[in-house]
């Protein structure tokens, strides 16, 4: 250890046999190129795995909200069901929602949740019969039509069946685009 | 001894050479309190690493468990509320101080020969510290954010052609799940952070090749053929070392900032967690931390054939000047001979202030917690009178219309309806609706209609 020798170890330029012109462009561009390969072979699988969820088709399933005699006729309720094939540690995540509302006695229309504007959560006032967004006013008719605001599309609807007396919903993904 | 370690230390790794070197390098003279906002943000910066790395410590990056854990931090953990405080004022703080330097750049024509590149790092620092303040809100994980990243996705999702993969991406799958918090967690916590320390480092080194940029003077512009000797000259004449010429402000500076954080974090705490990030719960009401209110505004406010192009062209319109704007790298620097670049800062800070103003009043959302009017506005015994004001409430009327300050701003205020409008009028303003305004035809029999357009025509 000693501070006072400052020579420096490394000679200004090498000399042969890497001084060959042709040896050295060779060298140059097996360096270059294998260090590609090597970027590659890491980051094609990194951005493979992150693209993933646009290259994987989500399942739909049958989801139960409740047997048919919970719904009054006429009136529009909040249900909720779990998500297709929810991660295990999902948690309160898994959960969806939709407005269902029994037309007659094996009819029913399920409205999505989505304010059509910026997917924002709507609510159903019954007196009013009328979806409100919270977000910027965006106001739809008891058909999910839009009444008012910004919203450009009706509310988009979920396709629901009777089974075996339970009103089902079919999972879809949230309506963007 | 330890001088001897010092000095060997020194002979090996050069650092403390090239670190007195970038502390004592020759800045101009009398740059004075305007430049002290780039140091501030990179300790603002600073203070985000140290206090994130802590909550990260006890954050569970898991869409099941990040709520739990937000809890436990906020109400168990020793300092937990205080850290997610300074996080929070921290992030206040970094956007602020980067939007302040970013503008105080532009006016001084900082940006100009030979510091093109010093801009460009720069502006791209601003867009990551919004990336950033954003990511970083949808790690609180209530409900809230929730709908944020559905809101955030729905923005994408107006992108042409690729907007469904785009929302699908920042989803990570077709609804919010499991996979939707790790991956922006992975973003606000490594990918990000490791592309500002980058930056910050580039940066820092153009900082110190090019030198502080002097005050500007009116009728010295910027000739590229000349710039660098006269700056040179500027230095050997009058320079004096950064440390401490020039620094002590960025220390009593940087220190205001981080008590200010700390006297915040303790006296206002951290915004307080809402419902759990339950997405069937509907009674949310989302809305973006206040960086990001304006904007929330903007998108309430304008005209609907508007609205995809400020969407979709209004950020890369943005991005554009940003890249763009050193191409105009020569000329005069001093505002005073620029006074559209003073005009357009202000001008933009004013818009992102008054926009802001709106979306704290929200005047466009239906007043949900409006409360039943009470007998001193109805001001009558008439029992069909009494009966209108009920159905004015419970029907909802209230939700968009105000009579005496009581209801929501969203519609024209009621209080003196009956002065411009006849109770046949209002009958068929509520029956055939108007501009914004739903038809009631089907959701009011003609006898309520009737009994509130009779309360309504007592207000003059």
């Amino acid at each position: 250890m000693d501070p006072t020798d400052r020579s420096d170890p490394a000679p200004s330029h090498p000399s042969a046999p890497s001084a060959d012109p042709d040896r050295r462009r060779f060298l140059t561009r097996i360096s270059i190129g294998l260090s590609t390969l090597v970027a590659a072979v890491m980051g094609i699988p990194v951005v493979g795995f992150l693209v993933s969820p646009l290259i994987r088709k989500a399942p739909r399933v049958w989801r139960a909200v409740g047997p048919v005699d919970r719904f009054k006729l006429g009136e529009t309720v909040n249900v909720s069901f779990e998500d297709a094939s929810p991660l295990p540690w999902a948690g309160v995540t898994a959960r969806s929602a939709a407005w269902l509302r029994r037309d007659s006695e094996i009819q029913f229309t399920a409205f999505s949740v989505h304010c059509t504007h910026l997917g924002c959560p709507v609510r159903w006032f019954g007196e009013a019969e009328l979806f409100l967004c919270p977000c910027h006013g965006g106001v739809y008719n008891a058909d999910g039509s839009v009444a008012a605001g910004p919203p450009p599309h009706p509310l988009p609807q979920y396709p629901v069946q009777v089974r075996n007396g339970q009103v089902e919903i079919l999972t879809s993904r949230i309506p963007i685009a | 001894m330890i001088k001897r370690f010092f000095a060997w230390l020194d002979d090996r790794s050069g650092l403390l050479t090239a670190t007195q070197h970038a502390l004592e390098h020759p800045v101009p003279p009398r740059t004075g309190w305007w430049y002290v906002f780039g140091s501030a943000t990179l300790l603002a910066f600073v203070l985000q690493v140290v206090t994130g790395i802590a909550l990260a410590t006890a954050y569970v990056p898991s869409s099941g468990q990040a709520y739990d854990s937000l809890k436990f931090i906020s109400e168990q953990a020793l300092l937990g509320r205080f850290l997610r405080g300074m996080h929070y004022f921290g992030a206040s703080a970094m956007v602020l101080l980067i939007g302040i330097h970013v503008s105080r750049t532009y006016l001084m024509a900082a940006y100009k020969f030979p510091r093109e590149l010093n801009w460009l790092s720069g502006a791209v620092l601003l867009l990551l510290t919004l990336a950033l303040a954003f990511t970083g809100q949808l790690l609180r994980w209530d409900q809230n954010a929730v709908w944020s990243v559905i809101v955030g996705a729905a923005q994408a999702g107006r992108m042409p052609i690729v907007g469904r993969d785009m929302a699908r991406f920042i989803l990570a799958g077709d609804t919010i799940g499991g996979a939707t918090l790790s991956r922006f967690f992975a973003f606000h916590v490594f990918f990000i952070p490791a592309l500002v320390f980058v930056l910050i480092g580039l940066h820092l080194a153009l900082v110190l090749r090019h030198g502080i940029s002097e005050r500007p003077k009116a009728g010295e512009p910027v000739d590229p053929a000349t710039y660098r000797a006269k700056y040179a000259a500027l230095l050997r004449r009058e320079g004096v070392p950064f440390w401490p010429d020039a620094a002590w402000r960025d220390v009593v500076f940087g220190a205001c900032v981080v008590a200010t954080v700390v006297f915040l974090a303790v006296i206002v705490g951290p915004p307080d967690l809402g419902r759990p990030p339950d997405p069937s719960i509907l009674q949310a009401d989302p809305r973006p931390d206040w960086y990001l209110l304006w904007y929330f505004a903007v998108l309430a406010l304008v005209p609907a054939h508007l609205e995809n192009v400020i969407i979709i062209l209004g950020p890369l319109l943005f991005g554009a000047i940003l890249i763009l704007l050193p191409i105009f790298n020569q000329g005069e620097r001093s505002v005073r001979r620029r006074p559209w670049a003073g005009l357009l800062v202000v001008f933009i800070w004013t818009t992102i202030v008054s926009f802001w103003y709106a979306a704290q009043r929200a005047d466009w959302s239906p007043d949900f917690t409006a409360q039943p009017l009470s007998a001193s506005v109805i001001r009558s015994s008439d029992p069909t009178v009494v009966e209108g004001a009920r159905l004015f409430h419970e029907k909802g009327c209230e939700f968009c219309h105000a009579i005496e300050g009581s209801g929501g701003q969203r519609g024209p205020d009621l209080s003196q309806v009956a002065s411009r409008m006849s109770q046949l009028q209002i009958e068929g303003r509520i029956t055939n609706g108007g501009p914004n305004m739903p038809p009631y035809a089907r959701s009011l029999t003609p006898e309520e209609m009737r009994t509130i357009a009779t309360f309504l025509a007592t207000r003059r």
